[in-house]
């Protein structure tokens, strides 16, 4: 049996006191011993950024890649190896900035990722800039006058990318976290979980207090259809005084990239013994060119 | 008066959208089943319709290892071609031009023939399409060198065989008018090329295709790239080689992406590439220094096209070299491999991968447009199956994980720098390496002592690896007075004018490198005389590179950066002022075409 304690690693957080990525952290370890996986089956995978240090406090399979890649560095080793649970967790900086395109991408080909992003809306490892979720007239480092720029919408635009799983949590409420993270381990694409993440300590705005009063659950309105995508379009629309988390969209139907990859049929690659071209085949390939 | 030619150039000139280079293939295939040597070379402009486009096919019955500059016949599918090509024809060579197009308002050159064929006119009444006098006019060029147009006959039907027999049947038709209509020249037509029966059957590819092969026999399984001239034929290759040979494909949304899903695939344990030209190569320049970092293996080929910026996008240079050793900030070590024929890009596509696992670091290949793109014969013998070695390195087995003491240590400290590598999924193996300084069990760590072994452990291996790097191959006068220093894909161009220099008694030789970094160990020794670089860009940056890492200063540079491949006839007009006295620069003759 998979416990919590088998992805204790040695190394401390170096997180603020109060920082929303303990709550991350602690759902990612619980959701992953919920779903039976051991830290060899899984590959934790993030970028750089306060909360892709997550990987360094787990012990599991992980790699911190560079900022902003750490969906295609996660992709590679999904197809490289499907036995392997891929998972995600890196900041909004990471992606929504430079990773954006990867993300958009990663959604249209439905690869069985699990991304999930630690919301924070504003850059804490740099100290305080603004990041592409914070809100217009957001005062920072580097916009002192405020920020002329829209925040992105990362539920709407997974939704129209195509992403078969799009949810939102926050670190607030850990049981809700562990809840989506399991469910979002189940899917067979992608999945995409934004989590707000409180910054204690250069985020004042988008704290617990902030949040606490404006989300509510759509997991709690039984008529809510997590396969009616114009529904889910709704909700991602919904943002102010009351904020929807949980499962805005999930369908099945759709085949993960590598369910689709004729070199994969036959079980991941990774594990596969390398050998040398048999004669047929390397007299088969001559023919080709003579 | 008809001879028998020691070799001959047949160029077809004409719009893009013409079927040029599959028609210029297709008759270079018939050529080699024909017991003949071809070399072709294909000039294109970066465009789908227009423009001016051509295809050089040089025959001989001796083996070939370059294009060269004069032109027998020339096949002229506008009058565009015999515009731009009339002057590369030698004396008694013919140019064949459409009737229908007649000849341009130049001046005539009294030492040529004009052959007026109606190849519109004839390709439309045998196969109901004006078009396909790309082909038609290769089986004039057939019927006037003497060479049987049954081999173009066999070609066609194995190309076309899948289009159906009313396709093949309408090229062979259109092959039998191409012959017929030469049969008028034929008597003038000086230069003969005929076929040698029973020959053994040789392979004709281009260095994209062999460096494919090579990497595909070495145990590449993974491919991840984003389209982009003259790389992504590799991808092309790979994708269409994936089903049957177990490989992953995948085209990405940009080349950031390429190099990090072949990164997270060497990390995951699975020999990955990606193939690109020096733009997408810039996109990639971060990911090499995470590869470098985290000690993955990856190989990335770099088919080298003029720049900066988009350049000349479907033309050659080789100006990427300091480029690909310097990019990425930071120190780490890479390795660097630049073929310069078919044979040694195949043998390049499966030792990248032993290197990249053996010193778990990225490995360059440098390929440039001219390897890429131009085809050669080569006996099948020649891309040495036999010799592929698949070499992971320090690699722990399953059994070795099962008895693992203690936690694994991804970056071990060892004398090597080379630390035994686990792949992930092994429930003793359990690591996360990082971007960041990190221990040795892949942690992040800042401390300054760590910091200096683990950066020391990681430079080590480019000292392990340099032992493993192949000194320069030597081809000419042993002893030779002139020593010529090639890289890459200049290879066949200067062996052939060493050749010739030697033929006039210059006492040259030719020392070619195709393991680039580490330079190999004992290459001082090598650089005595007077030496000079032969290379495809503007400032000489092998010999500065050679320069750097051994002190030796050459005495002259031949150098070309017009986007034109160096022909064996620039080299040896350049050389001319060696010979004499020692000239620090030379600059290229203004090309023609």
């Amino acid at each position: 049996m998979v416990t919590v304690d088998d992805f204790a690693s040695p190394v401390r957080p170096t997180w603020c006191t109060g920082c929303g990525n303990f709550a991350i952290w602690n759902a990612v370890k619980r959701a992953l011993a919920q779903a039976g996986l051991a830290p060899h089956q899984v590959m934790l995978v993030s970028g750089i950024g306060c909360g892709s240090k997550l990987p360094d406090y787990t012990r599991a399979n992980g790699y911190m890649t560079l900022h902003g890649r750490t969906v295609p560095v996660a992709t590679g080793v999904r197809l490289a190896n499907h036995g392997l649970r891929v998972v995600c967790t890196h900041g909004d900086g990471d992606a929504y900035a430079e990773g954006l395109g990867h993300m958009l991408h990663a959604a249209r080909r439905n690869i069985g990722l699990v991304d999930i992003v630690q919301d924070n809306r504003i850059y804490g490892l740099t100290k305080g800039q603004y990041s592409p979720t914070s809100d217009r007239g957001r005062v920072s480092k580097t916009s002192p006058w405020g920020s002329f720029e829209l925040p992105v919408n990362p539920i709407a635009l997974a939704l129209a990318a195509g992403a078969t799983f799009v949810a939102r949590s926050w670190s607030g409420d850990l049981q809700h976290l562990v809840e989506t993270i399991v469910r979002a381990l189940g899917h067979r694409g992608y999945a995409l979980i934004d989590v707000f993440q409180p910054c204690v300590t250069f985020n004042r705005q988008n704290s617990y207090d902030y949040y606490r009063p404006r989300v509510y659950k759509l997991q709690d309105d039984p008529a809510y259809d997590v396969t009616d995508k114009m529904a889910a379009f709704a909700k991602a629309l919904e943002w102010g005084d009351r904020i929807p988390i949980g499962v805005f969209y999930q369908v099945e139907d759709r085949p993960a990239y590598e369910e689709q990859v004729p070199a994969l049929k036959a079980g991941p690659l990774a594990p596969r013994p390398l050998e040398k071209l048999r004669p047929d085949q390397v007299r088969r390939l001559l023919e080709e060119v003579m | 008066m008809q001879h028998v030619s020691d070799e001959l150039s047949i160029r077809i000139g004409g719009e893009a959208g013409m079927g040029l280079e599959s028609s210029g293939v297709g008759f270079s295939q018939a050529l080699v089943r024909g017991g003949l040597h071809v070399f072709g070379l294909p000039d294109y402009h970066s465009r789908i319709r227009g423009g001016h486009n051509f295809f050089t096919v040089r025959i001989a019955h001796r083996p070939l290892y370059s294009h060269t500059e004069p032109v027998h016949l020339l096949l002229a599918l506008d009058p565009e071609t015999v515009r731009r090509h009339i002057g590369a024809l030698v004396p008694g060579g013919a140019v064949v031009y459409d009737e229908k197009d007649g000849l341009p308002d130049t001046p005539r050159r009294a030492d040529v023939q004009y052959f007026s064929v109606p190849l519109s006119r004839l390709a439309e009444e045998a196969g109901g399409n004006a078009i396909m006098r790309n082909t038609l006019v290769f089986a004039v060029a057939a019927g006037l060198i003497g060479f049987d147009p049954a081999y173009i006959e066999r070609v066609a039907r194995d190309n076309f065989a899948r289009k159906g027999p009313a396709v093949v049947d309408a090229n062979l038709r259109v092959i039998a008018a191409g012959v017929e209509a030469a049969r008028p020249f034929q008597a003038d037509f000086p230069f003969r090329m005929e076929a040698v029966p029973g020959a053994p059957r040789r392979l004709l590819l281009n260095g994209n295709q062999a460096f494919a092969m090579g990497a595909l026999a070495g145990g590449c399984r993974f491919v991840s790239g984003y389209p982009m001239t003259p790389g992504s034929p590799v991808l092309e290759w790979m994708a269409a080689h994936a089903a049957e040979y177990g490989v992953v494909t995948v085209q990405v949304e940009d080349e950031i992406a390429a190099l990090c899903l072949a990164i997270g695939a060497g990390y995951a344990g699975v020999r990955a590439m990606a193939p690109t030209s020096g733009g997408g190569f810039s996109l990639m320049v971060e990911a090499l220094g995470l590869a470098g970092m985290t000690e993955v293996p990856v190989v990335v080929y770099e088919a080298q096209r003029p720049g900066p910026s988009t350049g000349l996008a479907t033309r050659t240079e080789q100006g990427d070299l300091l480029f690909v050793l310097h990019a990425s900030q930071g120190e780490f070590p890479r390795i660097i491999l630049a073929p310069g024929t078919v044979e040694q890009a195949f043998e390049a596509g499966w030792r990248a991968f032993n290197l990249a696992e053996r010193y778990q670091t990225p490995v360059i290949v440098l390929s440039d447009h001219y390897l890429a793109t131009s085809v050669r014969d080569v006996a099948p013998e020649d891309l040495n199956f036999d010799a592929v070695v698949i070499d992971r390195g320090e690699w722990l087995t399953e059994a070795e994980l099962d008895n693992l003491e203690g936690e694994y240590k991804r970056h071990r400290f060892t004398e090597s720098g080379i630390s035994p590598r686990a792949i992930p999924g092994h429930p003793k193996a359990v690591y996360a390496s990082s971007s960041d300084e990190h221990d040795e069990y892949g942690h992040i760590e800042e401390n300054a002592e760590n910091r200096r072994r683990m950066h020391e452990k990681r430079m080590r291996k480019l000292e392990t690896a340099r032992a493993g790097m192949r000194p320069p191959s030597l081809y000419g006068l042993e002893d030779g007075d002139l020593t010529f220093i090639a890289w890459g894909s200049t290879y066949g161009p200067l062996r052939e004018a060493v050749d010739r220099l030697n033929g006039q008694g210059v006492r040259a030789r030719m020392l070619h490198f195709t393991d680039i970094w580490p330079v190999p160990e004992g290459v001082e020794g090598l650089l005595t005389g007077e030496t000079v670089a032969v290379e495809g860009n503007y400032s000489g940056q092998f010999a500065d590179l050679l320069r750097m890492a051994t002190g030796h200063t050459v005495s002259g540079r031949i150098l070309k950066w017009d986007g034109r491949p160096i022909s064996p006839e620039y080299i040896t007009h350049h050389a001319s002022r060696f010979t004499l006295h020692v000239s620090r620069f030379t600059h290229p003759v203004k090309s023609e075409t």
